[in-house]
């Protein structure tokens, strides 16, 4: 906005140095190299997925694809390990946000209520153990306790509530919910649960938003949990599979034909690099699609939670 | 006098009391969330005991045999303890010296971008590698570094140099590590800092060229000296990280050959603890971590708090 402002200031005073040009070409020439550094990977691994595998293998994709073809996509959508975890995810993603709200909203806005006594002390116990942990081992020992190491609820239960978000949202009640308004429910007879679910809430759309986005999204790129507290194939979410595939090279290969042909073999190890590529997009289209539309909530947070927290 | 005082203390007590039972709703507002803190969190903390214990998995936290120091001595006189805590603290410290400023300069160059759709533009696409998972980021460095079809490699074999073995040599390990994390999160990390440029006061940049200063003076003394808050309030936070690199992302970027180097606090833990089954050790190992963690962040905020009365809490 400043600098908008008084561009056109500089403009019509008819200023334009040769300083002032300077700093447009540095200015438009760094943003030229991040455009280019961010998204020259990301197209090169899109062309690379679309692009003969013996061609990728040998470096011959600069930019665009080179002899189309859709058979690592096929293969992908063939191979249902993938799939599984896509299911697992959708459904650790969806239910651990709406565990996630139910648990932050109601504790975040009784924390932002100036009358609510032992809020400190509260707010100290929550706070403290973003400054210590009991760490990775007695936190797993708990969790064998609790009988949920290889049970799915671990997925929406570990991370549940996280000191950060609660911080951003009992910030933005205190901010955004106004204390007049309160006041007059109370005086019209409203409970604190009525009060909450029928005028705050609905007033606390963005940040609803905000933490949801948060929350989907760390769901969907996280593997840390499922790594140490998931043995069994089944529950594995996306990531681990990819972790399999891209990282540890694991790929079940038995469904690509004749294993005993040397030819086969070679054609196999081609196949599997290239269909690493397509993974990548299926993997990460989704989000990346989503982003560019979802951005203002998630700079809103940002903001929220690193200026005001 | 004393009487006074007395009235007076009983009846804030009993204002206290009557305001906390005309909201005790809001006691049950908290209860789920104190209950997770103290389920997931608190009683982790309690577990650390076995620190300090041998523990036995038959007989539990509680029944195991306490044995004092002994798991901490052995961490001292552990051969590689050194160069843990030694590649712990050098990927951080690399990553904050490279990854700090770069933001810094990418939102000071986006904010003098005139038009502002190109801005718009610029840092969408900057925010995008924020989105990718770190499994796809390893496997994209894997991609653009490897030996055979890698783009750098590429670029090398165009200026009729050698390749270069990134991927299998380790002296290239901490590059790709910090590099890639620039990649991925600088442009996110601009949004504090553009979000700081915005909120200049018009005015002053107005009186500066009144009296003649160029835009790149305005840069360098209105916008970066109003943006020095924001910086160093950010710079210590980062700093209170220093020893708590994250799991992630070492994790599935080490291989057998750069384990010198790779193998940070975190990733020892785990393998010590879960995976060789040494429980009480590597809780040691992890306290160890903690407490330096907590004391850096505690002081570190404190910092944060003196400068400006912004802190975390």
């Amino acid at each position: 906005m400043t600098s908008q402002q008084t561009h056109r200031i500089s403009h019509t005073r008819g200023i334009r140095s040769r300083d002032d040009r300077m700093v447009d070409a540095i200015a438009y020439f760094i943003g030229a190299c991040v455009i280019l550094i961010t998204l020259y990977p990301l197209v090169y691994v899109i062309s690379a997925s679309f692009s003969d595998p013996v061609l990728v293998i040998s470096g011959k994709i600069t930019l665009l694809p080179k002899g189309l073809t859709l058979d690592g996509y096929k293969r992908i959508f063939n191979y249902s390990l993938i799939w599984v975890g896509y299911r697992n995810t959708l459904i650790y993603a969806s239910v651990g946000t709406i565990v996630n709200l139910c648990v932050t909203l109601p504790c975040a806005y009784a924390l932002s209520r100036r009358d609510f006594v032992g809020r400190n002390v509260l707010t100290a116990f929550i706070a403290f153990t973003m400054f210590f942990s009991g760490g990775l081992i007695p936190t797993y020992l708990v969790m064998r306790n609790l009988h949920l190491v290889n049970n799915p609820l671990i997925m929406v239960l570990l991370g549940a509530v996280s000191v950060w978000n609660t911080v951003i949202a009992r910030t933005f009640f205190q901010a955004n919910i106004p204390l007049e308004l309160q006041e007059a429910a109370y005086l019209d007879g409203c409970s604190t649960t009525q009060l909450f679910l029928q005028i705050v809430l609905p007033l606390a759309k963005p940040i609803i938003a905000v933490l949801s986005l948060f929350c989907a999204v760390g769901h969907w790129n996280s593997y840390f949990n499922a790594l140490i507290y998931l043995s069994d194939t089944r529950l594995y979410p996306l990531q681990i599979f990819l972790r399999n595939i891209l990282i540890l090279d694991q790929m079940d290969t038995l469904t690509f034909g004749d294993p005993d042909s040397m030819e086969f073999l070679l054609r196999m190890m081609q196949l599997k690099e290239s269909m690493k590529f397509g993974i990548v997009v299926v993997a990460s289209v989704p989000v990346l699609v989503l982003y560019p539309f979802l951005q203002k909530y998630f700079v809103k947070g940002m903001l929220v939670g690193a200026i005001k927290g | 006098m004393q009487t006074a005082e007395g009235i007076r203390l009983v009846s804030r007590r009993n204002q206290l009391l009557r305001r906390a039972v005309k909201n005790y709703e809001l006691y049950f507002f908290v209860l789920p969330a104190v209950t997770y803190f103290f389920i997931f969190c608190y009683l982790p903390m309690f577990g650390v005991q076995i620190a300090f214990k041998d523990f036995k998995p038959n007989v539990g936290i509680w029944g195991s045999q306490w044995v004092g120091l002994k798991h901490f001595r052995r961490i001292m006189t552990l051969p590689s303890f050194p160069q843990i805590v030694r590649n712990t603290l050098l990927l951080s410290v690399y990553s904050l010296a490279v990854g700090f400023p770069v933001p810094i300069l990418l939102a000071l160059s986006i904010n003098e971008m005139r038009s502002s759709k190109v801005r718009r533009s610029v840092q969408t696409i900057s925010y995008a590698p924020y989105f990718i998972s770190t499994i796809v980021l390893v496997s994209l460095i894997e991609i653009f570094c490897n030996e055979s079809y890698g783009m750098l490699n590429a670029i090398q074999r165009l200026l009729g140099a050698q390749t270069i073995p990134f991927l299998t040599k380790q002296r290239y390990f901490r590059g790709m590590y910090v590099l890639s994390g620039v990649w991925q999160s600088a442009g996110w990390s601009t949004i504090v800092y553009l979000s700081a440029l915005t909120s200049i006061d018009p005015e002053l940049h107005e009186s500066a060229m009144i009296d003649g200063a160029s835009r790149l003076q305005r840069i360098l003394h209105i916008n970066m000296s109003c943006i020095l808050p924001t910086m160093s309030l950010l710079f210590i936070l980062q700093v209170g990280g220093l020893m708590s690199i994250g799991f992630e992302k070492v994790y599935l970027m080490q291989k057998s050959v750069n384990l010198e180097v790779s193998e940070v606090i975190s990733t020892y833990v785990y393998k010590q603890g879960l995976l060789q089954m040494q429980y009480s050790f590597s809780s040691a190992v992890g306290l160890f971590n903690s407490v330096v963690n907590c004391t850096l962040l505690v002081i570190t905020n404190s910092i944060a708090k003196a400068l400006d009365g912004n802190s975390l809490f």
